[in-house]
């Protein structure tokens, strides 16, 4: 009997498995062999040493340099709103949560492009703020605008795993540290962001990652005049068709992302702050 | 239920899946076009199929350097596309182009005898191409916010229009305005020319407003931007929609660009690939797409049935390109001029 449910539990991995070897380890391996090789395919490191030139060097600094800003903002805005969040009564509750959730319905590329329309210097807010006479809001094609979008992209995912961890908090515990004469900045400071910190840190691998691997953002709202790490692997691939250095490039942003993955792991050892 | 419903969809799933698989082919076989974005009226494409009973699989790319690698791997097989010149130079070289066979084209008399010659500086024997769109690439500017003559590219380095210029985010486009405004060939390989046309460029970047494509138009139609780099095809369009901006080729001369059709030599339906190549130099066919895609077309036949005589007598529509000096087509440099422009372009985009 035990025998046939482990056989059926085996069974139905087998869906998945197939899935990560099609979709993961194999691209992922293409990744790797087109990488270590240049286009008469010998092995070479060139393409992962390019990264120390200058161009590349600059694009992965301000790469990283602009999605820590934008991490950090994200979760400066996420904790009190997850917290304002875990202590609502549970219909309210999940009524914030889908309004945050809803815009996630629709296309990214398409609220990213939106947001284009919202800063052009004609755009929606310039026209607003001409109205009522007040200074132009000159944004647009700037650092800043790319930030304004990774964390407008981006802060749901910072926002759920924060109020998963904090709503699993048990209210008991929090009244035992008052009963016994914790005033409300202690029982923050011991009780709530110790406990949190598993939600805190996977907010910030989904946050991170993907904003440091952008190049939609900076492309739509940067006016492609800010070269982050992620459009000159784009740029390979697409327009310059060398899938060797566009590769080689990926496995040094890879090492980013892995180090970002070993804290996680480190911090968040049962796997609580995971996403829902 | 829950099971219940899971059943179902993944019933959905594995039937869309089975009927994307069987769609049946037309009755006479069918057609894989690949062609670029917005460049066909989709009404004649449904009319070839009524026609001639063959069905047709339509696909688009953005970029030539996009749809290169997905002919070159050979990963799906296309039966028709329509490439720019030193794309089509790059792939006859390459070996993937077919000959077309031209006595199953009768409607290439419809094409004017100039832009034959025109092609041949990419396709020599003419034995590979037949033209669908040509055009030139210029200033377009918006006559409220330039108060300059405009007829040079230095003027997208004027100071004055800081923040107002809207420049190709296109490798061989953006060193192609700067070469032609150093008085080189845009198809020079000459390193010391390079290096003046990527100074400029990186000269010019702090006046950029941004480095766009296909954004120009809606940038431009907005009131965006002052002047932009745009293709002369879309000058036409522009206009219908913001009477205010107007298109000039800079006396330092341009490129002439053709986008042409062609067959890859794995093309699996050839014949009836020739069959759509034929009813696209149709003249009424042209007109259409014509009208609907505002590309010059080269087909002489459908120039002559254009009834708005504004468009039909348009120096942007129809240049007369013999007023113009220092006019070239764009040539395949080879992978390694391919890897020089592009680390110099990265080189500008990275200041």
């Amino acid at each position: 009997m035990n025998k046939t449910e482990s056989l059926k539990k085996k069974l139905l991995g087998t869906p998945y498995f197939i899935w990560s070897v099609i979709f993961i380890l194999v691209p992922l391996g293409m990744v790797f062999y087109y990488g270590l090789t240049d286009r008469s395919g010998v092995f070479t490191l060139a393409n992962v040493l390019a990264i120390s030139t200058p161009e590349h060097s600059k694009a992965l600094w301000i790469a990283l340099f602009l999605s820590v800003i934008a991490t950090v903002i994200c979760l400066l805005l996420a904790y009190p709103l997850a917290m304002i969040l875990s202590r609502q009564k549970n219909g309210r509750q999940s009524f914030i949560v889908l309004i945050f959730i809803l815009p996630m319905w629709m296309n990214f590329l398409l609220r990213t492009l939106a947001w284009q329309t919202l800063l052009e210097k004609t755009g929606v807010i310039n026209s607003i703020l001409e109205f009522l006479h007040l200074p132009a809001l000159n944004i647009i094609n700037t650092p800043y605008a790319i930030i304004l979008g990774m964390v407008y992209n981006f802060l749901p995912f910072m926002v759920l795993p924060i109020y998963n961890a904090l709503s699993k908090i048990d209210i008991n515990v929090i009244n035992a540290a008052r009963d016994l004469g914790a005033n409300g900045l202690q029982v923050f400071l011991k009780i709530t962001l110790p406990l949190s910190i598993p939600g805190i840190i996977s907010g910030i691998t989904m946050v991170f990652i993907p904003a440091l691997t952008t190049f939609v953002i900076s492309k739509l709202l940067g006016g492609s005049k800010i070269l982050l790490i992620g459009n000159v692997i784009e740029e390979e691939f697409t327009q310059a068709s060398n899938w060797h250095l566009g590769s080689g490039l990926s496995i040094v942003l890879m090492l980013f992302i892995i180090i970002n993955m070993l804290l996680t792991a480190a911090f968040d050892k049962d796997g609580e702050g995971s996403f829902l | 239920m829950k099971k219940l419903l899971c059943l179902a969809l993944s019933l959905l799933f594995v039937l869309s899946l089975l009927t994307g698989c069987g769609n049946s082919a037309g009755k006479n076989g069918e057609v894989i076009v690949f062609n670029w974005g917005e460049y066909i009226d989709p009404e004649t494409l449904s009319l070839f199929e009524k026609e001639t009973g063959i069905k047709v699989v339509y696909e688009e790319f953005d970029t030539n350097e996009t749809m290169y690698p997905k002919v070159e791997t050979g990963a799906s097989a296309y039966d028709v596309i329509c490439p720019s010149d030193y794309m089509i130079q790059k792939m006859i070289d390459n070996n993937l182009l077919a000959e077309i066979n031209f006595d199953n084209i009768p409607n290439i008399k419809n094409i004017g005898e100039q832009y034959f010659e025109q092609s041949k500086e990419f396709d020599p024997e003419n034995k590979y191409s037949v033209p669908y769109c040509f055009g030139t690439v210029g200033i377009l500017y918006n006559k409220t916010m330039v108060s300059d003559p405009v007829d040079s590219w230095s003027i997208l380095w004027d100071e004055k229009y800081a923040d107002n210029i809207l420049m190709q985010d296109s490798v061989r486009d953006a060193f192609m305005v700067a070469l032609k405004l150093n008085g080189f060939s845009m198809n020079t390989l000459d390193e010391s020319q390079l290096q003046a046309a990527k100074n400029s460029l990186i000269e010019q970047k702090p006046l950029v407003q941004a480095y766009v494509i296909d954004q120009v138009r809606d940038k431009m139609i907005g009131d965006e931007a002052a002047l932009g780099v745009i293709y002369s095809g879309e000058a036409i369009y522009t206009q219908r929609e913001n009477e205010n901006l107007e298109y000039v080729v800079p006396k330092e001369g341009t490129n002439v660009w053709i986008d042409s059709w062609v067959i890859p030599k794995n093309a699996p339906n050839k014949e009836n690939a020739e069959k759509f190549i034929d009813f696209m130099c149709r003249d009424d066919i042209a007109l259409m797409n014509f009208e609907y895609i505002t590309y010059s077309t080269p087909n002489v036949a459908a120039q002559a049935l254009i009834e708005d005589e504004d468009i039909k007598n348009s120096k942007i529509a129809f240049p007369d390109l013999s007023q113009y000096e220092n006019l070239e087509t764009f040539q395949y440099l080879g992978s390694e001029g391919d890897d020089l422009y592009n680390s110099l372009w990265k080189e500008v985009k990275s200041e």
